[in-house]
């Protein structure tokens, strides 16, 4: 029963080893990603995105696998244009806050006081629910679509800024540190040279899995109808409309999007776990 | 150990109101940040005179430093006075009371529902660990973590709203009416789908938390030991790990409420639930900044409510830290 | 005497993932044999960090379900199953464990130590019963209500080998008692286990402290990389290493305070290579190539058996 299992695998990856299969599953997964966010620069939505009213709110068909909106325009194509605004925004919101969760974890590795107040930082980023953090932030941006990726992206930082200031701590009272301390070596050289070095792979894998929690607030926000504006097909604003025909029992409208988002964010999500596996081989045997 | 208690009240509650200061001036300058002027929005591009327009100006404090203005807004929130909303055109305290009733009901019912069925769930997968009950708990738990939780919402009103036709999908009151009056059952009516969505959605955290807890406890030295003995079966799983993970678990439960709180913010909106959260995103999406900083404020309370909660369970239930001399807060 | 206790060539072993990529196999008890007379003191003697406490485990039917198994056992003549090992844990065979990190932290002692009862009767009776074993071993009356991290090294060790006794066990089976204990406790450890055997319990103590193990035992068997490699009686250490008759058993003697310190070159391998032959070729001097080909059966030589093609006998 154990070898049907096995089998079942398609025959490349049966025989493969495991890092093999891990080096596949990410790039599998990473090819399509790449693949959603740049059909977004091919996909010309005037022509794509024709209006046709003869042909409104249809059914899942294999003409429109996802069917049409109430204005005849094929929901397959708005969701890919939808799912490749989502991932800029997720990629854009990810490097600000990578750039501050770095920033933060080194200040903290400074002194006691920095490092009280990176702590007293994240206290008041963690004590205040996100989404109302966002609206905030991109009320005080001045809304539209800055104010969205603004608001995404500077508040996702915390969790990576946590355990950098962790591992930091942590590196800080190996030997190697209170030597190079010793001889004199200045802070930043010390940063430099030994933490940020063991703390890479944390950042990875930080960044990678801010993804989906960025995109997933990207599309909540858009959802209750701040920033981006109702002409751009961000998965948001097309599950906020399909609200309105959902009474009518056009229920693709809102099912399709919301499963495509659910399929990336998992996609980022098996793409962070395989990386984590990669670079931490000896965390993986559970 | 009264002194301890004494000590951990006094460091909570020099907490509690360094934090509040802190996330009232920082909404306060985010909000100053922004090109909102209250007064246009206050009137509604109906004409006013120059005179009542200065008047009301002063009353916003446009044009003043922003330190005056936090003073101000400090000053008065000690009063218990959160200014008046812009669009309800009452005070903030008024409107937040309402709402916050309405969600606070949505919201601990869906805490406990989501709690107990997580806690169980975990508590079958952990025990079965790796068979094919764990393998659908965790598809479940994982696919639930990464779905939005609005989108969860929206399917639950196609299913038992349009498919099903059990539920009424528009229920909400118009934003900008106060609650008018509904009976007992209309409302219950109306508390079903956004309860059901944000425990569906709750279930997940808890669920894998508690099944990997277990997981660890039963692998532990003590259980091995208690195997030792003569224990098993679900005798020696109620005995030696139930009570190991129910703090915890509890523990986890209680720092679950921001999630909470944004989870209702999502829900209220796809089911027009007239709680704090639609009145969050219509307070933000009108500029009604008093009530949005009000409301901010208040959920922060929340929050903290959680947390200490939390770390109460901690410190004062958990017979390990119960002994311990010195701790911080 | 009776034989109590009979391990017949018992393997464990365990698949593992190492680096999270790769697989191997892991044999940490291989070919096995052991007995156990009535009113007798066992010790297994190996060195430290190297799973022995899974041949008590073994023995006991608690291993986790990814250890692989082979061997038989036998309590009484009787093949010791996974329902036999069952019914006797606990009772008729009880554990006691390395530390107080054995017992459950958020749980009371006297709770612990009586197990899981359903009638409330008979759990009065236990607690009875429990309070005057640990009076017996000089534990305050308060101890029942404490929990282990408030037990200081001594009572710990107390409390858990009286709750090994509460069932009237016939075998108790000693997993390492004495290290970090101080000179004292280990010696009162000692006595116990003395105590024990008269009072009419078999013991099997798995130690790495050979001192240990020759103040208190009647029998000596040594494991070398998962194999034993000699079992000898306990007086044979006393005076001369005449009756020792394996070259590792012989250095270790050598190896004793008392004896000189003569250390020996070479240490032992790690788990994950374990050669094929003789475990003990790397380090023995009189190796040739049958020992390098095939691992030596265990052989009967006077009242020791031994697993050497040359043994050493005066």
């Amino acid at each position: 029963m154990f070898k049907n299992k096995k089998n079942n695998k398609p025959w490349f990856l049966y025989h493969a080893n495991l890092r093999v299969k891990t080096l596949f599953i990410i790039i599998v997964a990473s090819l399509i990603l790449i693949s959603i966010f740049l059909s977004n620069f091919f996909i010309n939505p005037n022509t794509a995105l024709t209006t046709d009213f003869s042909n409104i709110n249809q059914a899942p068909s294999f003409e429109h696998i996802f069917g049409t909106d109430w204005m005849g325009r094929d929901m397959f194509v708005r969701t890919i244009l939808g799912l490749g605004i989502s991932i800029g925004v997720g990629a854009f919101a990810s490097v600000i806050s990578t750039i501050i969760a770095i920033i933060l974890g080194s200040l903290s590795s400074v002194n006691s006081v920095a490092d009280e107040f990176v702590a007293s930082v994240i206290d008041l980023f963690g004590s205040i629910p996100h989404i109302l953090l966002i609206i905030l932030i991109s009320i005080s941006c001045g809304g539209g679509f800055y104010g969205v990726i603004l608001g995404v992206g500077l508040t996702h930082w915390t969790p990576l800024a946590r355990v950098l200031r962790a591992e930091i701590k942590k590196i800080k009272t190996t030997e190697f540190i209170k030597l190079s301390e010793q001889l004199g070596k200045s802070k930043w050289w010390i940063i430099k040279k030994h933490i940020f070095p063991l703390v890479i792979s944390q950042i990875i894998v930080g960044v990678i899995l801010m993804f989906p929690h960025a995109i997933m607030h990207e599309a909540s926000i858009s959802f209750l109808g701040f920033g981006l504006s109702p002409h751009e097909p961000a998965i948001g604003i097309i599950l906020a409309e399909a609200m309105g025909y959902l009474s009518t029992g056009a229920w693709w409208l809102a099912f399709y999007p919301g499963l495509s988002l659910l399929f990336i964010v998992l996609l980022f999500d098996l793409i962070g776990e395989n990386v984590h596996k990669l670079l931490n081989p000896q965390t993986t045997n559970t | 150990m009264n002194k301890k208690v004494l000590y951990f009240i006094r460091n909570k509650t020099i907490h509690f109101i360094l934090l509040m200061i802190a996330v009232a001036i920082f909404n306060f300058i985010l909000i100053d940040l922004s090109p909102i002027d209250p007064v246009n929005i206050y009137l509604q591009q109906s004409s006013v005179s120059e005179a009542q327009r200065a008047a009301l100006e002063q009353y916003w404090g446009v044009g003043q430093p922003i330190t005056t203005k936090i003073w101000n807004w400090l000053i008065n929130l000690l009063q218990g006075n959160l200014g008046t909303s812009l669009i309800y055109r009452v005070p903030v305290s008024q409107v937040i009371i309402e709402k916050f009733e309405a969600s606070v009901v949505l919201m601990l019912l869906s805490w406990l529902i989501s709690g107990l069925i997580g806690f169980f769930l975990g508590v079958v997968a952990g025990k079965n660990r790796d068979s094919w009950i764990d393998k659908i708990i965790k598809i479940y738990c994982y696919i639930l973590q990464s779905a939005p939780s609005f989108w969860i919402g929206l399917l639950i009103l196609i299913i038992f709203g349009v498919e099903l036709g059990w539920f009424p999908i528009g229920l909400g009151v118009p934003i900008g009416t106060m609650e008018s009056n509904v009976t007992i059952w209309q409302w219950l009516a109306r508390l079903v789908l956004p309860v059901l969505t944000l425990s569906l959605v709750g279930v997940a955290p808890i669920a894998m938390y508690t099944r990997n807890e277990l997981v660890e406890v039963l692998s532990s030295d003590y259980v091995l030991f208690a195997k030792a003995r003569g224990e098993f079966g679900w005798p020696l799983i109620e005995r030696q790990a139930l009570r190991n993970i129910l703090l915890p678990a509890l523990t986890l439960q209680f720092l679950s409420f921001s999630e909470l709180f944004g989870g209702a913010v999502l829900v209220e909106q796809v089911f027009s639930y007239p709680g704090i959260g639609q009145t969050a995103v219509a307070a933000g999406l009108q500029s009604d900044v008093p009530l949005l900083l009000g409301i901010v404020l208040v959920s922060a309370v929340f929050v903290f409510v959680g947390n200490l909660i939390a770390d109460i369970l901690y410190y004062f239930v958990d017979p390990r830290t119960k002994e311990n001399e010195s701790f911080d807060v | 005497m009776n034989k109590l206790l009979e391990v017949d060539n018992l393997s464990i072993g365990f698949t593992q993932y190492f680096k999270g990529l790769k697989q191997r196999k892991l044999n940490v008890i291989s070919d096995l044999t052991i007995d156990l007379y009535e009113n007798e003191i066992l010790a297994v003697l190996g060195s430290s960090g190297s799973g022995k406490s899974l041949l008590a485990h073994g023995i006991l039917g608690i291993l986790p379900p990814n250890a692989e198994v082979n061997g038989l056992m036998y309590y009484k003549n009787e093949e010791l199953t996974d329902e036999l090992k069952e019914k006797l844990r606990g009772n008729t065979i009880s554990l006691i464990p390395q530390s107080v990190n054995y017992l459950n932290p958020l749980m009371k002692i006297k709770y612990q130590a009586i197990g899981y009862i359903e009638d409330e009767s008979l759990k009065n009776e236990k607690l009875k019963k429990q309070e005057e074993i640990f009076e017996r071993y000089n534990l305050d009356k308060t101890v029942g209500d404490m929990y282990p991290h408030q037990l200081s090294g001594g009572m710990a060790r107390k409390v858990l080998i009286s709750t090994a006794l509460l069932n009237n066990p016939k075998i108790i089976i000693a997993d390492e008692p004495t290290p970090g204990l101080d000179k004292k406790s280990v010696d009162e450890t000692i006595t116990d286990l003395i105590d024990l055997k008269d009072k009419g319990v078999s013991v099997i103590l798995i130690t790495h402290d050979i001192d240990t193990a020759i103040k208190t035992s009647d029998r000596i068997a040594i494991l070398y990389l998962g194999y034993i490699i000699e079992v000898t009686e306990t007086k044979n250490f006393k005076y001369n290493n005449e009756n020792l008759l394996h070259p590792y058993t012989k250095a270790l003697f050598n190896a004793l305070p008392e004896n000189g310190f003569k250390l020996t070159n070479g240490h032992q391998p790690s788990y994950l290579n374990i050669p094929k032959g003789c475990p003990y070729q790397d380090n023995c001097e009189y190796k040739t190539d049958k020992c390098l080909k095939k691992v030596p059966p265990l052989v009967k030589i006077g009242t020791s058996l031994v697993r050497c093609y040359y043994p050493i006998i005066n």
